[in-house]
């Protein structure tokens, strides 16, 4: 295999060095690092990150390839600079057996532009009524740790707790959709007052605050790892400040997203901001930025949700809830907890890349820049700046809520364990070896 | 104006325009000829993806007494129902050349997609979209109120207006609302608070859960349609309970001062928000609401596609003045 030295990098933004890859793994770290029969990749003002790892991607194959498949939603993946993705269950068939998720994870292997990790479905179907096999996906080929029946609360009390105890015995974890059903039934923005105004049925704060708070008390009585997706509330946070506060072994994710947008887009009527959970209001979003710097919320998930055009190109009610986001992801972050001096870079790996990995359970992600370890690298230039245009996504879909925004940054270069799936900010055409 | 979306979007000087060229158009009803040829040659389409009679109707009559070409166009089932979308259809009239589109839609915001997504350029108006608005309603219940309440005036100033019932469904409420203040009016919002918006505090509106303090100081009583299916949904215990609390009968009605108007969107529920003799009253100026609505239905198609000009007094040479 190719050897590469990367020169000049701000390894985690911080000192420069020469980084060099020789059968996928980092062999050395330093100056001035001798290039002999080595590609040399210049990353001259560019900062070098661990390679991205997403807790929450929906990759829609099977079922939905008119909207992403696995190859195209792993060269997007790619392309945000990510080496590992977790590919959420709600397909058509649903990912709740074994044999779903091997196929999806071995999808990911053959394409080779990132790693695939599939979650499996907590209940049947996603019918809230009946766990599905967990621990034979555990078993199984992809190794499934992460449990979600995301876009679905799991939300009959029990079947929670039975869920969190079972997946104890392979070291898994449930990853909550926190919504409570009859709370948010019709629901189409958060409920606030532009909901009233607009004539949205309101999706309230407490619907998803209930459920989080029973879900903590509920790991904390069966001594369990729980995991809340995508949330998005002041008082989420709170409530995960106090589980974490008294040792309950609770993780959160908070989505590019909800770190940036505000239900007062909802007033446009244009359902490209049609996501579940909603947009909030900018106190919760302050919040979330404030919780994510602190630790409270452990990582960043995209939540990338694709879409065809037709899905979104409708009056609001019709739309599909959910936005892409791989692509974006860093920039976002950078904009909201870099530029404003939240987080450093150092903290973004923390939380895009080496906590993501742990919560998920992954080998060889979210490692540090070390010698000897995976050379899962993004080369990113956090000085350029650039403006979302959704006809130019790698993604199928074009469901981009950033379009016609500038954001900072570039991912400049992804390598995938030694192999390079971006180079000069384009997708490496057939990196699968 | 380009659209009537919300009557949020109007200024006072737009509001008292449109109430003003509606006196102008009521005053053409009267006349042997019912007829202006000023929207001759264009066509307005009536795009109905809810069934309304009553309104359609309405929208009908006030643009064939302009002259213009009509074209209903009941688009049963949305794209919710897997019947063809929003943008197909609006392509469609597009492709037809329609100068005006009165659309009528479940969805909220439907309207303001049609006037924004680019799939379209004629004139929009909301003739109701979900539980949004309902403007031209807002505005003949405005324009009633004028005629009763502040005859020879511009505006509603210092007038008392109590909207009650289901507010937190009613798009006629969040129009009326909207439209009333800005035309200097006082309005209460009664309702059971679980059928009161939330956030309804930072409205430029007054709430009360009790309907018997409000009415010796209501100037005019807007009863608003509740559907029983309400109950089923746990607003309010039972349809007699609801009738008994926010219900307006005889008696209550004689609490209302001398010369205050009752009013109703409809359809109604008699017996449900409204008795039978309060609806049948003098009081009453439902009917005239309906006769109004084609007036304001008039000023408002006239407004969007001729330009403000003097409506009744116009001629046959009528010709270039068009939307952008």
């Amino acid at each position: 295999m190719t050897a590469y030295v990367i020169r000049n990098a701000h390894v985690l933004g911080t000192q420069v060095a020469d980084l060099r890859i020789v059968d996928g793994v980092i062999t050395d770290i330093g100056a001035d690092l001798d290039t002999t029969d080595a590609e040399v990749v210049d990353a001259t003002d560019l900062v070098a990150l661990p390679g991205l790892v997403d807790l929450h991607t929906h990759l829609r194959e099977p079922g939905r390839e008119d909207a992403e498949t696995v190859e195209t939603g792993t060269r997007s993946a790619a392309a945000g600079g990510f080496t590992l993705v977790h590919a959420m269950a709600n397909t058509d068939p649903v990912a709740d057996t074994a044999g779903v998720v091997e196929q999806v994870w071995r999808l990911g292997r053959e394409h080779g532009y990132c790693d695939v990790a599939p979650v499996g479905a907590v209940t049947v179907g996603l019918g809230g009524e009946q766990l599905a096999e967990l621990g034979a996906m555990a078993d199984s080929a992809a190794r499934v740790r992460v449990f979600s029946d995301d876009g679905k609360c799991v939300s009959d009390a029990v079947l929670m707790r039975r869920a969190l105890e079972y997946v104890k015995a392979f070291d898994g974890v449930i990853a909550q959709h926190a919504q409570e059903p009859r709370l948010t039934e019709g629901a189409q923005m958060n409920e606030g007052e532009l909901s009233g105004v607009l004539g949205l049925t309101g999706w309230p704060a407490v619907a998803e605050e209930a459920i989080i708070a029973r879900d903590v008390l509920l790991a904390e009585h069966v001594g369990s790892r729980l995991h809340v997706c995508h949330l998005s509330t002041r008082g989420s946070v709170e409530i995960v400040r106090w589980a974490k506060s008294r040792g309950i072994d609770v993780t959160a994710e908070v989505t590019p997203h909800h770190l940036l947008l505000t239900d007062e887009l909802a007033a446009s009527y244009d359902p490209i901001y049609k996501v579940n959970p909603p947009l909030r209001t900018a106190d919760d979003v302050a919040a979330l930025r404030e919780a994510l710097a602190e630790g409270v919320i452990d990582i960043v998930a995209t939540d990338h949700a694709p879409h065809p055009s037709e899905d979104k190109d409708c009056e609001w009610a019709a739309a599909a809830f959910g936005m892409t986001g791989l692509e974006t992801a860093l920039s976002v972050v950078q904009q909201t907890m870099v530029d404003t001096g939240l987080l450093d870079w150092a903290g973004v790996a923390e939380r895009m890349s080496a906590k993501p990995a742990e919560i998920g359970r992954v080998a060889g992600h979210g490692r540090p820049l070390a010698v000897g370890e995976p050379a899962n690298i993004v080369l990113y230039d956090p000085r350029s700046t650039r403006v979302v245009r959704p006809e130019e996504a790698v993604s199928r879909s074009r469901n981009t809520p950033y379009a016609g925004r500038e954001l900072p940054g570039r991912v400049v270069a992804t390598f995938l364990r030694g192999r390079p799936t971006v180079l000069d900010g384009v997708v490496v055409e057939e990196v699968a070896a | 104006m380009r659209h009537l979306l919300s009557t949020g979007d109007l200024t006072r000087d737009e509001a008292v325009l449109l109430l003003d060229t509606a006196e102008e158009m009521r005053s053409v009803a009267e006349r042997p000829i019912k007829k202006l040829p000023t929207l001759r040659g264009r066509t307005v389409v009536n795009l109905f993806f809810e069934d309304s009679t009553r309104t359609r109707i309405s929208f009908e009559a006030a643009a064939k007494r302009l002259s213009a070409d009509v074209i209903n166009f009941a688009a049963k089932g949305s794209s919710v129902s897997k019947g063809e979308s929003l943008k197909d259809t609006a392509l469609t009239l597009q492709a037809m050349g329609a100068d005006a589109v009165v659309i009528r839609h479940g969805a909220s915001g439907a309207p303001a997609r049609l006037a924004a997504a680019g799939w379209i350029d004629s004139a929009i108006l909301n003739a109701g979209d979900g539980s949004h608005e309902h403007p031209t309603q807002a505005l003949l219940d405005a324009f009633t109120m004028r005629r009763h309440l502040a005859p020879g005036q511009h505006g509603l100033d210092g007038r008392r207006v109590a909207i009650v019932g289901d507010v937190l469904h009613s798009r006629v409420a969040r129009s009326n609302a909207l439209l009333l203040s800005t035309l200097g009016a006082e309005v209460t919002l009664v309702a059971p608070p679980t059928l009161m918006p939330y956030g309804v505090d930072s409205w430029p509106v007054e709430t009360s859960y009790d309907l018997d303090p409000v009415l010796p100081k209501a100037d005019a009583v807007m009863m608003l349609r509740v559907q029983r299916e309400r109950m089923n949904a746990a607003y309010f215990p039972s349809a007699r309970e609801y009738s008994r609390r926010y219900g307006l009968d005889g008696k209550r009605m004689a609490k209302l001062p001398e010369h205050a108007i009752v009013m109703h969107p409809g359809p109604m529920n008699r017996g449900m928000e409204i008795t039978a003799d309060v609806a049948d009253s003098t009081r009453s100026v439902i009917v005239e609401q309906v006769t109004n609505g084609v007036a304001v239905r008039m000023a408002a198609l006239y407004l969007l596609l001729s330009g403000a000009r003097d409506a009744a007094s116009e001629n046959t040479s009528d010709t270039t003045e068009g939307q952008a």
